[in-house]
């Protein structure tokens, strides 16, 4: 601690420069009726709560239980994936690939941060991060082993760079010992990494 | 344009590491940009090509220095002040000192789950024309290096690949993101090989694929 800088107990003290800077902004925003606090709250509520990495889950597990379901998602994901209700943006364009013995899928966004948030919610901080979007199109088995997967030679990596509009989902492979299992059960199998590329799903302890 | 947001291929940042705990934000103002940002875009002052343009144009050592929501909140204040939303000085003292910019829409708390769910984000146009280029065809990237937006990135360009997927017709942000208005295209997804992309020590099994508009593909 600088000596030049006195600690206060009081919290406000701690406030960044940014913290500050963001709280003029918004309630210039505000004043200047172009935005609303209670719909700032509303925002990251919905984000912080209720549109994650679940809804993924559930069309993960909803094909691995339903061919039919499947053979839609592989055909046409944004129309598979919105009968679900899954409709909010940065989903509003879709592409799911479906992971194999013989091919992995690996999902980045080189020159942004494009995500499927209608399905996976917000992005992490690595997929957001320069190491990752740098990596991924060029060593990613690279990638994969920094998350601890190493692939066999003999498997394909495809790498998706989300250069548009369009936000791929990957479907990771079933676990092996969950024959009979519920769509629900499943769910709870597929994490979030696994929908991105750089993890498999669960295995069922 | 070759700005420090092209990351794709760029070396030495180190393994990509995952954060224990994995919190969506670090900051108390982060998650009040985030959800500015999203709330802005009903003004329709901007569209989401012109404002990733805002993003990318922050200076590279910026770019790569700051973290991901400032950038986001620098791109915003770009924006503000070049639609005339604000003033340098309104932003300094957070007070207001002249009169507000029309807007389309202020999203009221009510409406947000709606809005978020309208699908108002969609990309695709009405079509005009047909796909020049069909399924399993041969292409090459052109080798272009645009001033302004591009969604073409460096390491894909002046590269063979073949078309994968025909992807419908798009919005095409090299236009829209430059102010010259939606300018629908064909979007076709394309894949190339990682030894065309990188040289023949990659594995020949491996391929990249990008999201690429008709004006970036010429016949191979």
């Amino acid at each position: 601690m600088s000596h030049d800088h006195p600690h206060h107990d009081d919290d406000h003290s701690h406030l960044s420069e940014m913290d500050i800077r963001i709280r003029a902004l918004e309630s210039l925003l505000v004043e200047k009726g172009y935005i609303e606090t209670a719909a700032v709250d509303e925002v990251i509520q919905i984000y912080e709560t209720r549109i994650g990495p679940r809804n993924g889950a559930h069309v993960v597990a909803k094909s691995w239980t339903e061919p039919d379901f499947a053979n839609w998602l592989m055909e046409d994901a944004t129309a598979a994936i919105h009968s679900l209700g899954y409709t909010s943006r940065q989903g509003e364009h879709m592409v799911a690939v479906a992971n194999s013995d013989q091919t992995h899928h690996l999902v980045v966004c080189t020159l942004c941060s494009c995500y499927p948030w209608s399905v996976l919610g917000l992005p992490p901080t690595w997929y957001k991060s320069p190491p990752f979007r740098s990596k991924a199109v060029i060593d990613p088995r690279g990638v994969l082993h920094d998350f601890g997967i190493d692939l066999p030679e003999t498997t394909a990596v495809e790498v998706h760079d989300s250069t548009a509009e369009t936000r791929y989902l990957v479907i990771p492979q079933r676990p092996a010992g969950t024959d009979g299992w519920s769509a629900e059960k499943l769910a709870s199998l597929v994490n979030r990494n696994s929908m991105i590329g750089t993890a498999f799903a669960d295995n069922p302890s | 344009m070759n700005g420090g947001a092209d990351l794709g291929g760029m070396q030495g940042f180190g393994p990509v590491i995952e954060e224990p705990g994995e919190a969506h934000f670090h900051a108390e103002w982060e998650p009040r940009v985030m959800a500015m940002v999203v709330l802005l875009g009903a003004t329709e002052k901007w569209n989401i090509d012109q404002s990733r343009h805002a993003r990318e144009t922050l200076p590279p050592a910026d770019y790569l220095r700051f973290s991901y929501y400032r950038i986001w909140a620098e791109g915003a204040q770009k924006l503000l002040l070049s639609r005339e939303m604000v003033t340098e000085t309104e932003l300094q003292s957070g007070k207001v000192e002249t009169p507000p910019a029309m807007i389309k829409a202020r999203l009221e708390k009510q409406q947000v789950w709606d809005a978020l769910h309208s699908l108002g984000g969609a990309a695709d146009r009405l079509e005009t024309d047909t796909p020049a280029f069909e399924v399993g065809q041969q292409v090459s990237t052109v080798n272009d290096h645009p001033l302004g937006h591009t969604r073409l990135p460096r390491y894909a360009r002046a590269k063979r690949g073949v078309i994968t997927k025909i992807l419908g017709f798009h919005v095409f942000p090299d236009s829209s993101g430059n102010d010259k208005g939606d300018d629908p295209r064909w979007l076709y997804q394309v894949k190339f090989s990682a030894q065309e992309l990188w040289g023949p020590g990659k594995n020949p099994r491996d391929c990249v694929t990008l999201d690429l508009w008709e004006p970036h593909l010429v016949r191979s």
